[in-house]
C-alpha cells in the first residue's frame, strides 16, 4: 500500500493532542502505522512505539525514529464573567494569540477564540503595546451561566485553525510542528514495506516534547536502540527570519551538525543523501538542538543520534507553513538509509 | 427591559436558516473599501425583486427605492455600508511573499498568524510571524510592526497576485451557541438588516435604501447617496463595538463598555460624527418601550457611521444610527448575539410602521 501524505497530514492536524494529552493524535498515528508494523505499544508517559521487524538474524540491531506528536496549546486558569483566562502549554509568543480560533475541551468541545480586551480594561502599560498573556481572554460565545457549567480550571485548549493549501505544494496550519515529522516517519515505513531491511525499525511518536522532551528521555529505555534519528521541524526563511538559523522552504531538508549529533553517523547519512540527490543543508547546531535528539543522546549509557530538520515558516503560530516536498524527502532519506544498513554498521562507525 | 420569553419566540421566527445563509454569504464575501463588487452583486440580486427603482451610482453605491402608497409619505433613507476593513498588496517581495497596507482601521496587533484571501479569486494566503524561538524577550514586549509582516501565498505564489490587489481575513461565519462569529459583521449585518427591511417595508413611507461604499475610509459613499436621494430622514444601520469584557483588575468595574451584548439594539445619541436628532431618538425609544423590545443607549463616544455624512447633506437631514452590538470589531472575527440582531430588526421594522410626517414637527423648547 501507499499512503497519500496530504490527507494523512490533514487528518493529524485536525486532531488535538496537547503535551500530556496525546490520546486523540496517538489513535490516528497508531491506525496509520499499524499496517506496517508487527508490534505496537504505548509507553508509561504516552509515547507510541511501533516495531517493524528487519530480516536479519536475531538479535537484530535496532534503529529508533523519533518524531514528537504533541502540540502546543493553552490551558484554562480561571473564569471571569463568562470569559476564560488561560496560560500556555509549550512556547507561545502572546503576540500571535489575539483573534485565534481555538477549541476549549470542556465538558464538551466548545468552539472559541482568543480575544484582546480594549485598552481601558488593561493595565496602563499594555494599552497600545503588547498585551501579555495573563490579560488575554477566550470567548466561547456562550453566556456566563453556561460557561460555568461547561468549563473548569485546567481544561485544555487547542488551536482550531483548519489547514490551508498554499501554492507551490505548501501546507499551512497549526501543529505542523511536529505532525509533519510524524508524516515523514509514516512515509518511511510505507517505503520500507516494499523494501528489504535487515535492521529492526522502531518508529516512535514521542509525547511531551514541547514541555521537557519527556517522551524522548524515556522511550529509548524500552526500545534500546543502537542509534536514533530524531525528526523535527527547523526554521524556514521568511520576513524577519533570514539569518543562519533559517533555511529555504521547499528546497531540501537539513541534517543537523553539532554536539547532539554523532559525527560518523552524520557522515554516513550524508553519503546516502548525496548518492540519491536528496537536497539537504548542513544545519549548524552549536549547542542543544531543542529536539528529541537532545534527550535521546544521553539516555542510559548514551545513544548516537542524527537529527533531520524539515524547514517550516512561522513556527509555533497557527499558520506554520511547510513544503510537502521536504516532508517526502525526509521520509525517503530515512527509508533509503535504513534499508542499506549492514548488520555490522555500528562497528563501522569510527571516531576520527 | 424584561420580555426575555417573547424574544426567544420571535428569535426563532425571524432568524432561521435562510437568514443565516444569507448573512454567511455576505460575511464570507470580500469587499474591502473601494472594491465592494462581491457584496454589491449579492445586494443587487436580493433587492431587484423588491424595489421599483434600483441603480448603481458613480461611486458604486447601490441605491434601491421601495415606494409606499399612502398619502403624505416620508422619504426615509436608510444606509448600510457594504465595505469592510482589509488590506491592499503594495509590493511583491518574491518567493510568494507580498508587502501590504491596511485599508480602514485594523489594529496591527490583530494580524499575526492569520489566514487571508487575496483578490477576486480568493487565493489563500497567511500572515506569518517570526518563530517565538528566534525572538528576544525584549522583542516580545514590542508590538509587531507593520514593516515586518507579509502576506505569504506559498513558494509558488510569486506570479499569483500583484500590487493593488485587495485582501481580507479568511474567517468563515459560524454560529456558536447563542452567538455568531464572523469577519465583516461590520457591516454585513447592516446590509442584511436593510435587505430585510425592504422585504417588509410599510406603505406609509418611501424606503430609500442606500447600500454604501467606502464607509471605512471616510463615509464617502453615504455623502453622495444622501444627495441623490434627498431624504427627509436619515438612518444608518451598522454594528458598533461591545467592549463589555471584564477588567484585568478583578475589583475594577468596566463602566466604559460602549455597548453590551444581550442588551438589545444600540441607539445613538452622539458619536464622533453626529449628534442624533432628538425626535428620532424619542421615536425609537418609545417604539421599543411600547413594543417590549430591549434596547440600549450607545455610550456617547468617538467613532461614526454613515449618519455623519448624511445629516450634513444639502440643507441638512435629521439623522440617527442604530447598531447591533459586536465584540471584536475590525479583527479577524467579531462576535454578536443572535438575539441582539433579531431585536434590532424588530425595533427598526416596528419603528418604520409607526412613522408619520408629524415626527418632523419642530420640538418645543
Amino acid at each position: 500500500m501507499t499512503i497519500d501524505l496530504l490527507p494523512h497530514l490533514k487528518q493529524m492536524l485536525s486532531a488535538p493532542g496537547l503535551s500530556g494529552y496525546e490520546d486523540p493524535i496517538r489513535d490516528i498515528v497508531r491506525a496509520a502505522w499499524q499496517p506496517f508494523c508487527e508490534e505496537i505499544s504505548v509507553s508509561r508517559v504516552g509515547s507510541l512505539h511501533a516495531l517493524k521487524r528487519g530480516d536479519g538474524p536475531e538479535p537484530r540491531p535496532r534503529v529508533m525514529l523519533s518524531a514528537h506528536m504533541d502540540a502546543i496549546g493553552l490551558m484554562v486558569t480561571g473564569i471571569a464573567e463568562g470569559l476564560l483566562r488561560f496560560t500556555q502549554v509549550g512556547g507561545i509568543d502572546p503576540r500571535i494569540l489575539p483573534g485565534q480560533m481555538v477549541t476549549v475541551h470542556g465538558r464538551q468541545d466548545l468552539p472559541a477564540m482568543v480575544v484582546m480586551p480594549p485598552a481601558h480594561l488593561l493595565p496602563p502599560e499594555a494599552g497600545s503595546g503588547v498585551v501579555a498573556l495573563p490579560y488575554l481572554l477566550i470567548d466561547t460565545g456562550l453566556r456566563a451561566a453556561d460557561v460555568e457549567k461547561l468549563v473548569r480550571v485546567g481544561d485544555i485548549v487547542s488551536f482550531a485553525q483548519e489547514p490551508i493549501e498554499l501554492s507551490g505544494g505548501a501546507l499551512a496550519g497549526h501543529t505542523l510542528d511536529n505532525r509533519v515529522s510524524v508524516a515523514a516517519v509514516t512515509h518511511c515505513l510505507d517505503i520500507l514495506s516494499r523494501r528489504k531491511h535487515s535492521w529492526d525499525v522502531w518508529a516512535v511518536a514521542s509525547s511531551q516534547e514541547e514541555i521537557g522532551v519527556t517522551g524522548a528521555f524515556t522511550s529509548p529505555v524500552e526500545v534500546q536502540p543502537d542509534f536514533a534519528i530524531a525528526i523535527d521541524v527547523t526554521f524556514a526563511q521568511s520576513a524577519g527570519s533570514a539569518d543562519w538559523r533559517s533555511f529555504p522552504l521547499g528546497e531540501g531538508i537539513t541534517l543537523a551538525w553539532g554536539p547532539n549529533i554523532h559525527p560518523a553517523l552524520y557522515d554516513a547519512i550524508t553519503r546516502t543523501a548525496d548518492e540519491l540527490d536528496i537536497p539537504f543543508t548542513r544545519e549548524a547546531a552549536p549547542g542543544m538542538t531543542g529536539t528529541d535528539a537532545y534527550a535521546i543522546q544521553v539516555v542510559q549509557s548514551g545513544i548516537p543520534c542524527l537529527l533531520i530538520g524539515i524547514p517550516l515558516r512561522y513556527m509555533h503560530t497557527p499558520v506554520e507553513t511547510v513544503s510537502l516536498k521536504d516532508v517526502r524527502r525526509a521520509g525517503r532519506l530515512m527509508a533509503e538509509f535504513i534499508s542499506a544498513l549492514p548488520l555490522d554498521f555500528m562497528q563501522t562507525l569510527e571516531w576520527k | 427591559m424584561s420580555p426575555t420569553k417573547k424574544n426567544t419566540q420571535t428569535s426563532r421566527k425571524r432568524i432561521g436558516k435562510r437568514q443565516l445563509d444569507l448573512l454567511a454569504e455576505l460575511c464570507n464575501a470580500l469587499a474591502v473599501s473601494g472594491d465592494e463588487q462581491e457584496v454589491r452583486e449579492i445586494v443587487l440580486r436580493e433587492v431587484k425583486p423588491l424595489c421599483q427603482q434600483v441603480e448603481v451610482d458613480a461611486l458604486g453605491n447601490v441605491l434601491a427605492a421601495r415606494m409606499g402608497s399612502g398619502q403624505d409619505r416620508l422619504r426615509v433613507m436608510i444606509a448600510a455600508h457594504m465595505d469592510e476593513v482589509g488590506f491592499m498588496l503594495t509590493q511583491s517581495d518574491g518567493d510568494g511573499q507580498y508587502s501590504f497596507s491596511i485599508v480602514g482601521g485594523i489594529d496591527g496587533r490583530q494580524l499575526a498568524g492569520k489566514p487571508v484571501l487575496v483578490g477576486r479569486e480568493h487565493i489563500p494566503g497567511v500572515i506569518g510571524a517570526k518563530a517565538v524561538h528566534l525572538t528576544t524577550p525584549e522583542e516580545r514586549k514590542t508590538a509587531l510592526k507593520m514593516e515586518q509582516p507579509r502576506i505569504d501565498l506559498g513558494p509558488g505564489g510569486a506570479g499569483l497576485a500583484k500590487a493593488g490587489d485587495r485582501a481580507g481575513f479568511a474567517t468563515r461565519l459560524s454560529a456558536i451557541g447563542p452567538s455568531i462569529r464572523a469577519k465583516a459583521l461590520d457591516n454585513r449585518l447592516g446590509v442584511f438588516n436593510l435587505i430585510e427591511l425592504l422585504r417588509s417595508a410599510p406603505e406609509n413611507i418611501d424606503l430609500l435604501a442606500a447600500f454604501t461604499v467606502q464607509e471605512e475610509v471616510g463615509l464617502r459613499g453615504a455623502r453622495v447617496a444622501a444627495y441623490r436621494f434627498n431624504p427627509q430622514i436619515g438612518i444608518a444601520v451598522d454594528s458598533t463595538p461591545a467592549n463589555d469584557l471584564p477588567s484585568y483588575d478583578e475589583d475594577g468595574e468596566n463602566t466604559r463598555y460602549n455597548t453590551r451584548l444581550d442588551h438589545g439594539p444600540a441607539i445613538y445619541l452622539m458619536d464622533g460624527a453626529t449628534i442624533a436628532d432628538r425626535r428620532l431618538a424619542d421615536w425609537l425609544m418609545k417604539t421599543a418601550a411600547e413594543e417590549g423590545i430591549p434596547y440600549q443607549i450607545r455610550q456617547p463616544n468617538p467613532g461614526g457611521t454613515d449618519a455623519g455624512a448624511i445629516h450634513k447633506t444639502r440643507a441638512g437631514v435629521p439623522s440617527i444610527s442604530v447598531s447591533v452590538p459586536q465584540r471584536y470589531c475590525h479583527s479577524a472575527a467579531g462576535l454578536i448575539r443572535i438575539s441582539d440582531w433579531e431585536d434590532t430588526l424588530r425595533l427598526l421594522s416596528a419603528a418604520l410602521r409607526r412613522l408619520d410626517s408629524k415626527i418632523l414637527t419642530p420640538l418645543e423648547a
